[in-house]
This record gives structure tokens, C-alpha cells and sequence, in this order.
């Protein structure tokens, strides 16, 4: 067992867990915030993105103490009173259908904008596809999430 | 996934003694390679010893054309640093190709370049610049390294902590990922610097990343797509899977050493 303390959207948090636990089960099974999905076991599906220290990681991915110390932001922290931006944007362009992947899609749309804006590029449609190599969505054909995306980046 | 006694190593030293002492220990960077293989219990190590704290094996320098980067660099701190790609673009655009952008913040160099996947990147740009890979024993020239399919040089317990090669005057890389991996089905890095014209090919052979030395002949005498016309690649010494059988990955060697010369040439 091993002790790992981080911060939870914004909250302090502690917990006694096994060596092996995953960082989303952590977050899924121990803190409750069932938001963060996990869509496959290979890595690849991009339900599980959250933030950590700022950057978009896939919490499938990583083990919970190896985010010891880290701030994580989760899809439940990302409305500050109204929805975020990219949320509003995603419920605007009907970005979803069974909405599955979406906190996924949300999580690595906030990033995306975030890593151009502080680049100093475009964020075009091209840029949002390639961008989104990393988050499947088995319903919606992308084009709505592509728009949703495109919309929050000009209000962000 | 089996359970593991998690430690997190303060320095290269200290990743050692931990590994030394466990029964089953292995290395964990990114954990972007080896998570999934745990996951999937094709791997079950006693032991898991994170050198990601360990802050003197993160980093790039550069220094004139002498470029080192530190084995815990992310892909992603790779591809966005700004000095090494005014040395060398094709190794920060090879990075922003690793997987996705998720994948990119956690996975490392040292990382990619220890599991030696045989349909991954950075094992054809170290092959291709002719870089060095410097351990906690030794250096080990890259065409000493890369021994075959997930094999390396590297004896049981020895830490990679940084790669380190020359910036050739020209380097680029052409890939055509899987569709559905994004891993190269077939990936060619070519550089042309003072020791002549080196290429390596990754996803394609049947033994792991290969240097195409009747391809750097060719280009040697004539530094053009065409000069590559007259090479020939062996069907025999290709994979053949289920994502395209030994003739179609021949030919896609040829068709992406011809595009990676077009770009520089
Ligand atoms: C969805 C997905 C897509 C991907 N696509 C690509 C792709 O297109 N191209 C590509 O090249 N890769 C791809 N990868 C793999 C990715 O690049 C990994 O990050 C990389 O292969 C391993 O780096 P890591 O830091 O994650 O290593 P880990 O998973 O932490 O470790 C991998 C192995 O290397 C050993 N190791 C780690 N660091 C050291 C060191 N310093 N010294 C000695 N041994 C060490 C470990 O013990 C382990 O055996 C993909 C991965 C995923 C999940
Ligand atoms: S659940 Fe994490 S990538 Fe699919
Ligand atoms: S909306 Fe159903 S998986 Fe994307």
C-alpha cells in the first residue's frame, strides 16, 4: 500500500491505496467523481483524459502515485459556477450523442485550445482533427465535436 | 493488472539500488509502453522504480550542433522545444508524431528508445543521426544498440539518462502510421551531414529498426528521390501481418525514403 496526496479540483485530498491503483480508479472509485469514463483497456479511447498539472493525460494510463503531488483537474471541475466554455460549446452544437466520450473530448479540447493559444497558432479544423487523434467517439462521426471545439476556441 | 510496490527514485543512483534490490524490478518513465503491457498482464513486475523525479535526466541542451536530451523528456517537450528545433526539425517533428497528444505528455525518449519497439520512432532517428545513448556504465553507440526486435544492448538494470548525437546539416523524417495505432507501419529517417548520408527504416523489418545501406550509397553519390529508384528492398526481410504483408511494406519503404529525401533535398 502506498499514501498519495494530491489536489482535486481544487481540493486536498489523501488516501491509503494499493501500489497498482490506476490514477482513474483512483479518481472513479475513491473520490467518487464518476464523470472520468474508461472506455477500453488499451490506451487508445481517450474516455479517461484529465488534467494534470495542467496537461492532458490519460488517467488510464498512469498510476495514482504517480500523480502524488500533481493538481488534477477532472471534468467536474472545469464549470465555475456556469458551464465552461467548452462544455456550453458542445451542448450549443449538439457535440454528443450517448455523450460517453465526452468528458474525454471536453478534457482534450480544453487542452488543445490551451496549447495553441499559448503557441501562438491557429487552432483550424485540420489542426482540432489531428489534435483529436487520441479520443474515439463511436457516435457522432466527429463533425458536431470538431465544431463544438472550434466554437469554444473562439471564447476561451 | 498484478499488484507492484511502487518507489520513486531520487537519482539515477538511487533507481539502481532500487532495482538491484528488488526481486522483479523494472523502470517506469512515462509508464505509456509499460502500463498497457501490465495491464494486459503480459507483464507483471514486482517492483516499479519511477525515475520521473529525477530532475538532471529531463531536459534538451544544445550547444553549437552538439544536441543531448535527457532520458525522461517527454515527446511532447521534444517536439515544442524551440533551440533544438532551430539544430534539428526532423527530431521534433518525428516527436509531434509519437501517438496522440495525451500520449505525447507522459511518454519519454528514454522510454521509446529501452523497449525498442519494432514499430516505433525514435529508434530511427537515433540509428539515422548516429547518436549515442549514454548510461549509468557506459556509451553505446546506436548502431550498438538497437539489436533486434524489443532488444537492446542494455545489460539487466542499466539506466538510460540521456541521448546525445550531432545535428546533421540536413534530417527528415517521413512516417505512414497504422490507422488505427498510429505506430508506423513503415516510418524513414534520412540525415545527411559530415559523415555522409545515413537512413534508418523502423516498422518494417522483421528484426527491428535497419539502416538501408544501399539506400545511403545511392543517395551518397546522388542526393535526390530519383537516385533511390534504382535501390531495391527485400519482400523476405520484411513483417507480414495483418496490417500488410512483406511485399506492401517493402514498397512503402522506398515510397517514404523517397518523400523524407524530397523534403530536404
Ligand atoms: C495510444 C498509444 C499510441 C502510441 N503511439 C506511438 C507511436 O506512434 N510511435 C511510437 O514510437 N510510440 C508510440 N507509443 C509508445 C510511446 O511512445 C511510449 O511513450 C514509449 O514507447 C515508451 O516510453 P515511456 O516513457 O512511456 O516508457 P515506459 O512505458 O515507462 O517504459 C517502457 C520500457 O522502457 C524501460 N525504460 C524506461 N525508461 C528507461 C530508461 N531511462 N533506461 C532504461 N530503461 C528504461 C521500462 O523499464 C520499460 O521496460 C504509443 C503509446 C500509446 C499508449
Ligand atoms: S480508458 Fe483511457 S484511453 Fe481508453
Ligand atoms: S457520443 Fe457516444 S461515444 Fe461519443
Amino acid at each position: 500500500m502506498t499514501t498519495v496526496s494530491m489536489t482535486v479540483n481544487g481540493k486536498a485530498v489523501t488516501a491509503e491505496v494499493e501500489d497498482r491503483t490506476l490514477l482513474v480508479d483512483f479518481i472513479r472509485e475513491h473520490l467518487r467523481l464518476t464523470g472520468t469514463h474508461v472506455g477500453c483497456d488499451t490506451s487508445q479511447c481517450g474516455a479517461c483524459v484529465v488534467h494534470v498539472d495542467g496537461k492532458a493525460m490519460k488517467s488510464c494510463t498512469m498510476l495514482a502515485a504517480q500523480a502524488d503531488g500533481a493538481a488534477v483537474t477532472t471534468i467536474e471541475g472545469v464549470a465555475n459556477g456556469d458551464l465552461h466554455p467548452m462544455q456550453k460549446a458542445f451542448n450549443d452544437n449538439h457535440g454528443l450523442q450517448c455523450g460517453f466520450c465526452t468528458p474525454g473530448m471536453v478534457m482534450s479540447g480544453i487542452d488543445m485550445v490551451n496549447r495553441y493559444k499559448a503557441e501562438g497558432k491557429t487552432l483550424d479544423e485540420a489542426a482540432i482533427r489531428h489534435e483529436l487523434e487520441g479520443n474515439i467517439c463511436r457516435c457522432t462521426g466527429y463533425h458536431n465535436i470538431v465544431k463544438s471545439i472550434s466554437q469554444a476556441a473562439g471564447e476561451m | 493488472m498484478e499488484n507492484t510496490n511502487y518507489h520513486k527514485a531520487a537519482s539515477a543512483a538511487d533507481a539502481a539500488s532500487l532495482l538491484s534490490g528488488a526481486e522483479d524490478g523494472q523502470l517506469i518513465a512515462g509508464g505509456q509502453t509499460l502500463l498497457p503491457t501490465m495491464k494486459a498482464r503480459l507483464a507483471a513486475p514486482s517492483d516499479l522504480v519511477d525515475i520521473s523525479g529525477v530532475a538532471d535526466m529531463r531536459g534538451v541542451t544544445v550547444s553549437g550542433s552538439s544536441v543531448t536530451i535527457g532520458a525522461m523528456t517527454t515527446h511532447a517537450e521534444v517536439a515544442g522545444d524551440a533551440s533544438l528545433r532551430a539544430a534539428c526539425p526532423a527530431i521534433c517533428d518525428l516527436a509531434g508524431k509519437i501517438g496522440d497528444p495525451a500520449v505525447r505528455h507522459r511518454g519519454t525518449i528514454g522510454g521509446s528508445v529501452a523497449n525498442n519497439d519494432p514499430a516505433a520512432d525514435y529508434p530511427a532517428a537515433m540509428l539515422a543521426l548516429g547518436a549515442t545513448i549514454k548510461t549509468n556504465a557506459r556509451e553505446i553507440a546506436a548502431d550498438d544498440f538497437f539489436t533486434g526486435m524489443f532488444d537492446t544492448a542494455l545489460d539487466e538494470g542499466e539506466i538510460i539518462l540521456s541521448v546525445s548525437f550531432e545535428a546533421p546539416a540536413k534530417g527528415a523524417y517521413a512516417k505512414f502510421p497504422n490507422p488505427a495505432s498510429r505506430y508506423a507501419m513503415c516510418g524513414v529517417f534520412v540525415a545527411q551531414g559530415a559523415g555522409g548520408v545515413r537512413v534508418a527504416v523502423t516498422g518494417a523489418g522483421n528484426d527491428g529498426v535497419f539502416r538501408a545501406s544501399d539506400m545511403e550509397a545511392a543517395l551518397g553519390s546522388n542526393f535526390a528521390p530519383d537516385a533511390l529508384d534504382g535501390t531495391s528492398v527485400s519482400a523476405d526481410d520484411m513483417l507480414s501481418d495483418l496490417h500488410g504483408d512483406g511485399a506492401y511494406r517493402a514498397n512503402l519503404v522506398k515510397v517514404m525514403a523517397k518523400r523524407a529525401v524530397a523534403a530536404i533535398a
